[in-house]
């Protein structure tokens, strides 16, 4: 049976089906107990699982993420959660110095069982520190998988697949995707989820729309963006494919690569910065192999600049689909 | 609040202004954060948008800090920092076009309610829990170096008092004998996360012993104490004689943020942060010994719903930022 869910609720549930049937996956973080996590993304494990196996933490992000490795290396499979990716500088040493590369340091004795969960996204005025994406700079260290879902089917079916996964995942949801009432989300980011246990493949991008003039490639809420972006497009006579990425890392170069050469043209929506991320990883992954471009690719990508507090400011370097639609036009 | 009539009455008023300022600016800012966010609250709606960590509950430890401090002298703060802007003397009016995200505010409207700096009074405070600590240190190497006899507070929760920051800040500036003071602003709460299960010594003044720093613990609710304890900090650290630890017991009178069910909290708890009100407490006490009058009181109130309208006026009516703006001083030198 199948009903709609908001993506939260859909990873909290994936989370307890996993404890259920694993007991070696545990879950640590900051308000992640009794709170459910800032962002839902825990509720009701607390009360389902008791407080060994959902511990919530000081603030002591080096201590608790490093925990993990140490808890994996013996076999057990946990999550942890960072409310905000803006706040992983304080625990990065342990992130990719140390889980990344154990298994390929210890030659492949060492396994990592470990999904790292956090929010990210801007758009609702959180400003500098509590509203980037980064998932570029995870997504550049060796040894992380990375997954971002930009509806609630996606989101549980990457999560059973992030936690049954041997190595380290790094699971990123949007804030402005999770359907939490309190903070805008479009209603297309909650979906139909069957209530039994799913995967959904780490790795695999989707053609969520498709087309035959130009490739929009996107990832969580740029999807979306992506998709409204294609629908005005489409009044005015161009068609637009629209790429959810889902995976950066394993990233599903088939699908992108399939794409861009039967439209010939190609827009990377992106929340991450600019310069040397994820917009950049896909042309370079175009150019690569060797598909010859109709029109130069366009970025639409939060410009190199800090998230600004004024809503005036944000909305102004926020990739949204009006960024899109002109950015295709530019190119047509 | 034994120590009250020892303190000249002039300097008492001065610290019933100021915390009753901060009172009355919390309050009317959050009347103002809820506009547009009811019925249903959206955090990204309003004239307000975003989170806002109010502090009211913990004047006496701004207050009882900063009335030390001179502009040269350096404030870190927290996400909840607000009564140690205000306390420290941050221009009012810029401040809250800063949080209405107005071209007028401290930073253009670039920075918002976590990030306000000013320059001028050497405040500066984020989003990150922890990151006060080493910064003040820096602040302290600079006065050292630069042969002056400025000061650094960094502020930090209870919470933040478990991150790595504070225990590395703690020792640097102990080795180095640097005029820093380390405020642990102890409201109980990490958001969520009681104190008691966070933390396994119950005063975290304790752990300055590790370090070789003086620690000392002091009752929030009594502002006298704790401005008693900053002024021997204080001193301390312009002597040249190293930092202090203190830890300032305070009650959060509201959630961690606007909008906070507060469902983990039990309801006993918020009732007790009501009684420990240390606004009211500080009332209470010059009233009953007979250090000031009801009229004196009411005029120091009257004064600060004016100035704090004043604030909200001049954020309201003040523009927004050209858009264009965000793309602007990323670097220093040029654009």
């Amino acid at each position: 049976m199948a009903r709609k869910l908001p993506m939260y609720k859909a990873i909290s549930e994936a989370i307890a089906q996993e404890m259920e049937r694993d007991k070696n996956v545990f879950v640590m973080g900051e308000d992640i107990g009794a709170y459910g996590g800032i962002f839902g993304a825990t509720s009701g494990l607390l009360e389902k699982f008791g407080p060994e196996r959902v511990r919530d933490t000081p603030i002591t992000e080096s201590a608790f993420i490093g925990a993990a490795l140490g808890a994996a290396s013996k076999g057990m499979r946990p999550i942890v959660e960072l409310m905000f990716v803006d706040f992983f500088g304080v625990a990065m040493d342990q992130i990719y110095n140390h889980i990344a590369k154990a298994h390929y340091m210890s030659g492949g004795q060492v396994k990592m069982p470990i999904v790292i969960t956090t929010a990210m996204g801007g758009g609702y005025s959180d400003a500098a520190q509590h509203s980037q994406c980064l998932y570029g700079l995870f997504a550049h260290v060796p040894g992380l998988k990375i997954v971002i879902p930009s509806n609630s089917y996606d989101a549980k079916g990457l999560m059973i697949s992030a936690i049954r996964d041997d190595n380290p995942v790094m699971y990123f949801f949007h804030k402005g995707l999770m359907g939490l009432g309190w903070m805008p989300s479009p209603p297309e980011a909650a979906v139909e989820v069957p209530e039994e246990p799913y995967t959904v493949p780490i790795g695999e991008a989707k053609v969520v729309r498709e087309g035959s003039d130009v490739t929009i490639v996107g990832v969580a809420k740029t999807v979306h963006e992506g998709i409204w972006a294609a629908e005005e497009l489409e009044k005015e006579g161009m068609s637009a494919e629209v790429i959810d990425l889902r995976s950066l890392v394993p990233l599903d170069k088939k699908t992108l690569l399939e794409s861009v050469k039967k439209t010939g043209r190609l827009v990377i929506a992106d929340e991450d910065y600019r310069s040397y991320g994820m917009s950049g990883e896909i042309i370079a992954t175009v150019v690569e192999n060797g598909i010859s471009l109709e029109a130069p690719p366009v970025r639409v990508a939060y410009p190199d600049v800090p998230v600004p507090y004024s809503r005036v400011l944000e909305k102004y370097v926020l990739p949204d689909k009006e960024k899109i639609i002109n950015a295709v036009k530019s190119i047509m | 609040m034994e120590k009250v009539e020892e303190i000249p009455k002039e300097t008492l008023l001065e610290i019933y202004k100021t915390m009753h300022k901060i009172r009355t600016y919390e309050e009317t800012l959050a009347k103002w954060y809820y506009e547009g966010k009811t019925p249903r609250f959206d955090i990204s709606a309003g004239p307000i948008p975003g989170e806002l960590h109010l502090s009211s509950g913990q004047e006496s430890a701004a207050v009882g800090v900063c009335l030390h401090l001179k502009p040269e002298d350096a404030v870190v703060g927290t996400h909840r920092a607000h009564h140690f802007a205000i306390a420290k003397g941050v221009d009012l009016k810029k401040m809250t076009a800063e949080i209405f995200g107005k071209a007028t505010g401290l930073s253009g409207g670039k920075g918002g309610h976590m990030h306000l700096f000013d320059a001028y009074q050497n405040f500066s405070c984020s989003g990150i829990v922890g990151a006060s600590f080493p910064q003040a240190v820096g602040v302290g190497i600079a006065a050292k170096l630069k042969g002056e006899d400025y000061v650094a507070v960094a502020v930090g929760g209870d919470g933040a008092a478990n991150q790595g920051t504070f225990h590395e800040a703690l020792n640097l500036a102990a080795i180095w004998k640097l005029p820093v003071i380390f405020v642990i602003e102890d409201n109980s709460w990490a958001i969520s996360v009681p104190k008691e299960k966070s933390t396994a010594v119950s005063k975290n003044s304790e752990r300055a012993a590790a370090y070789g720093v003086p620690g000392v613990s002091v009752d929030g609710t009594d502002v006298i104490a704790v401005y008693e304890v900053a002024k021997e900090a204080v001193e301390r650290a312009r002597r040249g004689e190293g930092p202090t630890l203190i830890e300032i017991k305070v009650y959060r009178l509201r959630g961690h943020f606007e909008g906070d069910p507060q469902h983990y909290r039990p309801k006993e708890d918020l009732e007790l942060a009501k009684q420990k009100d240390p606004l009211l407490n500080f009332e209470k006490a010059l009233l009953e010994k007979g250090i000031v009058t009801e009229e004196e009181l009411n005029k120091i109130k009257e004064e600060n719903i004016k100035e704090v309208q004043e604030a909200i006026d001049f954020a309201v009516n003040s523009p927004y930022p050209e858009p264009e703006e965000a793309l602007k001083a990323v670097f220093a030198g040029g654009e």
